[in-house]
């Protein structure tokens, strides 16, 4: 077993709730292991808080091997810490040394507003799905799987495209707050297929008008999404999905 | 004790489901609009059974404690999906799934359910790939499959090691585009706390809205609950931290039974745990056994690397056992032998408790077969390493990142450690044919239920289970029930039965932030979790069984008087969520030694030491024990058994044999 023997200053943004004003607060933590995750290193604080009477911190976080794309945490200016490719429950405490000061934000969007401490409402992602998000098939009404060859190539470019967790770092990184490369990967996943066809220019202007409703900035290609994202979403998602954007225009009405 | 009534329709097996579809009552559109529905839980099952009976015409309320439907516990499932095509024109089939599964399940699960099963997997591919799932594809363009545990044909369909994370975004999707037109409200962030019954049919749930702390009533003409497995039980598990038992627990105040509790799985190729602080375990796909070969030093107690072991002083001990299954047995009994090897001495790493799966061999044999592709006639090592490689991370890139990620390690050039943890729980509330509990109006879908995997679950099946029970089974089968509720108007929220339920529900609140004692819900939930691991872990004892049942009753008592929940009922209190878990999970651990200590036999995940064959092969006892174990919580701490026979009638029921 590990014996832990770093210790570290965390500052950390506390707000009580949406309506209160938050704060950064000074922790000290110790008897941290290497082998910590970054989120069991917030455990060893959160149990201290409780024991000493204090309320823990609190943060989303579920699945903790990196897909399910609850945990957030915005730590030393960066979404998800100082590695690339990694969501914060897959960054260990080896990432840092003994002694160092690590600064851990919420998110900050204007369309992720904050609910207690680390955790934000990212619900916003859910509704720009809801605007288009899919392909419109009911269950039951599918003919046979291989009935439709799809060239390899394009299967795994949509499948790129399709690996997005829907955690919004690329929102968070964003000095625009723009969600372009979520919208883009949902939309670029659906427009490589050929079962995406028949909404495809319906699908992209639904989703961006929904985008725009919800308080997302512009996209000013700074590529601070793709650099962050822990799954490697490429910026050429969000070139495909203007592609698409401004040939809705000149496609017939009857596709739109 | 008293015998129960599955409703499996009469007939040939193989016609049963037809018949059943084509006989079912109907509910016509207009009907369908006023019958309102609730499903908790948004994962595989829970989804997809959200959007098809939204797609149908009903009113659905979909309730999630995660801040997405997206989040559930279902988008981890790695490696696969398994489907009876016979794409690969290996011989697969309907019946072979079907036989695969009892077979795999150690004949203790319900052949019809296991039938329709395998009836319904091809539509499920199907419905994927139409709703733009990126299932893996091969160059002519054709959907690719690879072979998982315990069958001898390759029917499993997967996208890299993501195929949970596909799937459920396909449900995810799929349900989005329902509430986007308003057939489905989503309320995440919250949590069933309560099922509430009226005249004996359940007509709702108490949910709490986790961000506010406020209870709210919500009334259903019928509720299905799809809320996953209680793997978390045991603490460390490759669950989500948030995976709970609560739903179903509280259904069983409320009369509905829990079969098997005692079945769980632990899965054989899982990261070793690393050290005290850790939170949960990382699952290393099945699918990795198609390629790495299990092996530990013939030595005892060997401390070389395992690079300077020769080949000759390696034990390749499953292929050593099981000659005909090798590397892929099932993974009861893939976890088993890493525990002997273990406990003998053999294991590797500092704590002595992993083994070595080694993917050289075939990384080496993939480089040849690129190199033969690419003219290289007598490629030196060198080559093919470089070129094996590449196939590897092909196949199997995202699991090698995040095993080297978790362990500082390089998996490409060392093998991987790993050791068994649990994974998935196959026990759960009973439900008969319908998929209905035994409160009227109550279904359960997915791995919340105990249908379909018997006493142990073959991999690439959660996924296939909780999407048909979603897409193709409940909706169907609800019908039966609904068709007879179309008089009912919704009952409103002041009915006394919400407010009591709703009280109750608060009490339990109350209590929990009221005890102000001194230790945290983790401390009771880590202790919990190493009393069920060492007494109803891989290995159980009669004398272990009840030496953990009074352990956790003393931790029951001392948890409701010394357990320190921060902050109050009135907020968003994460605390608070975690207490009301491990409040029952405590409950639900007595109540799975209790079924553990009452199957004098071994048997898929349930391995009592007292019943072994003289190799150490579980040993079944069909006369006495081939029965569903279905627990009726009687509220006061005791349960009652009552025992739905399992016959076989179109199976011959076997010792299970891999060898």
């Amino acid at each position: 077993m590990s014996t832990g023997n770093m210790n570290l200053t965390l500052k950390v943004w506390r707000q009580k709730n949406n309506k209160a004003k938050g704060k950064l607060v000074d922790y000290k933590v110790s008897g941290i292991s290497p082998d910590m995750s970054f989120l069991e290193m917030f455990d060893v604080l959160n149990e201290g808080l409780i024991t000493k009477g204090d309320e823990p911190v609190v943060f989303d976080h579920d699945c903790r091997e990196g897909i399910c794309g609850m945990c957030s945490m915005f730590i030393n200016g960066r979404p998800h810490g100082p590695k690339n490719a990694v969501t914060t429950c897959q960054l260990h405490m080896r990432s840092f040394k003994d002694g160092d000061t690590i600064v851990v934000e919420p998110w900050r969007a204007k369309a992720f507003p904050v609910i207690k401490d680390l955790t934000v409402n990212r619900s916003a992602f859910d509704r720009v799905i809801a605007a288009g998000g899919f392909i419109s098939v009911n269950t039951g009404n599918a003919q046979d799987a291989n009935s439709l060859p799809i060239p390899k190539a394009r299967a795994d470019a949509a499948f790129e495209a399709a690996a997005c967790i829907g955690c919004g770092a690329c929102v968070a990184a964003c000095k625009n707050a723009s969600a372009m490369l979520f919208v883009s990967a949902k939309i670029s996943q659906l427009a490589l297929l050929p079962q995406g066809q028949p909404e495809r220019y319906k699908r992209v202007q639904n989703m961006v008008a929904q985008m725009d409703a919800e308080g997302f900035g512009s996209c000013t290609n700074t590529g601070a999404c793709e650099a962050e994202c822990p799954k490697g979403i490429s910026l050429e998602n969000i070139a495909r999905m203007n592609r698409d954007y401004y040939s809705a225009k000149f496609v017939s009405e009857d596709e739109v | 004790m008293s015998a129960i009534n599955s409703n499996i329709p009469e007939g040939e097996l193989t016609d049963k489901w037809t018949k059943f579809k084509s006989s079912v009552p109907l509910v016509n559109p207009s009907n369908k609009r006023n019958l309102e529905v609730i499903v908790v839980g948004s994962g595989l099952a829970g989804a997809s059974a959200a959007a098809t009976l939204a797609e149908m015409g009903y009113k659905v309320k979909c309730f999630c404690f995660q801040d997405s439907p997206r989040r559930a516990h279902s988008i981890a499932a790695q490696g696969g999906i398994n489907a009876a095509k016979n794409y690969q024109n290996d011989g697969d089939s309907t019946y072979r799934l079907f036989y695969d599964t009892i077979k795999g399940g150690d004949y203790r699960s319900r052949e019809a359910n296991v039938h329709r099963l395998a009836e319904v997997s091809v539509n499920i591919i199907d419905q994927c790939v139409a709703q733009g799932v990126p299932l893996a594809r091969e160059y002519g363009g054709l959907l690719d499959n690879r072979s998982f545990g315990g069958t001898q044909v390759q029917r499993t369909f997967y996208a890299a090691g993501q195929t949970g994370q596909q799937l459920l975004l396909g449900a995810y999707s799929a349900l989005e585009r329902q509430i986007g037109m308003g057939k489905v409200e989503m309320f995440t962030r919250h949590e069933m706390l309560e099922v509430v019954k009226i005249d004996g049919k359940a007509r709702g749930i108490i949910a709490r809205n986790l961000i506010t702390g406020e209870l709210e009533r919500h009334f259903g003409h019928a509720v299905v609950l799809g809320t996953g497995g209680y793997g978390n039980v045991f603490y460390l598990s490759t669950n989500a931290m948030g995976s709970n038992v609560t739903a179903a627990w509280k259904a069983t105040r409320q009369g509905a039974y829990f079969a098997n509790p005692c079945y769980t799985q632990i899965h054989p190729t899982c990261i070793p745990v690393s050290g005290d602080h850790q939170s949960k375990l990382t699952l290393m796909s099945e699918s990795l056994r198609n390629d790495g070969r299990i092996w530990v030093p013939k030595k005892k107690d060997d401390t070389r690397k395992a690079s300077e072991i020769p080949e000759d002083e390696r034990d390749y001990y499953l292929e050593r056992r099981y000659p005909a299954f090798g590397n892929l047995v099932p993974r009861d009994v893939a976890s088993r032998a890493a525990k002997e090897r273990c406990d003998a001495g053999y294991g590797v790493g500092s704590s002595k408790l992993a083994v070595y799966l080694d993917f050289k061999a075939n990384t080496e044999r993939y480089g040849k077969i690129e190199a033969s592709k690419a003219g290289i006639h007598n490629p030196d090592a060198a080559t093919c390493l470089r070129l094996g490689t590449a196939v590897v991370k092909e196949k199997y890139g995202n699991l090698f990142d995040m095993y080297a990620q978790i362990t500082g390690e390089n998996p490409y050039e060392t093998p991987m450690r790993i050791y068994p943890a649990v994974h998935y729980t196959m026990g759960g509330l009973w439900v008969d044919y319908n998929l209905m509990t035994s409160v009227p109006g109550l279904y359960c879908t997915g791995e919340a239920n105990f249908s379909d995997h018997g006493a142990n679950r073959l991999g690439a099946s959660a996924l296939m289970q909780g999407l048909a029970d979603g897409y193709f089974v409940l909706p169907y089968t609800i019908g039966a029930y609904l068709s007879k509720e179309i008089s009912v108007q919704a009952i409103p929220t002041d009915h006394p039965a919400f407010a009591e339920a709703e009280a109750k529900a608060k009490g339990i609140l109350d209590t929990l932030i009221g005890i102000k004692g001194t230790k945290s819900v983790d401390h009771f939930h880590k202790k919990l979790g190493l009393i069920m691991w060492d007494k109803c872990g891989m290995a159980r004892s009669e004398e272990g069984l009840k030496w953990a049942i009074s352990e956790i009753q003393q931790l029951k008592k001392d948890f409701w008087s010394d357990v320190r929940v921060p902050g109050t009922a009135d907020e968003y209190n994460t605390e608070l969520e975690k207490a009301g878990r491990v409040a029952d999970f405590i409950e639900l651990g007595e109540l799975m030694c209790l079924d553990a200590l009452d199957r004098n036999e071994s048997c898929g995940g349930h391995f009592r030491e007292e019943y072994q064959t003289e190799e150490g092969e579980a040993l079944r006892d069909d006369e006495n024990y081939a029965y569903v174990a279905a627990w009726e919580n009687k509220g006061d701490g005791t349960f009652e058994l009552h025992k739905e026979e399992l016959k076989f009638e179109n199976i011959k029921i076997a010792q299970r044999s891999y060898k």
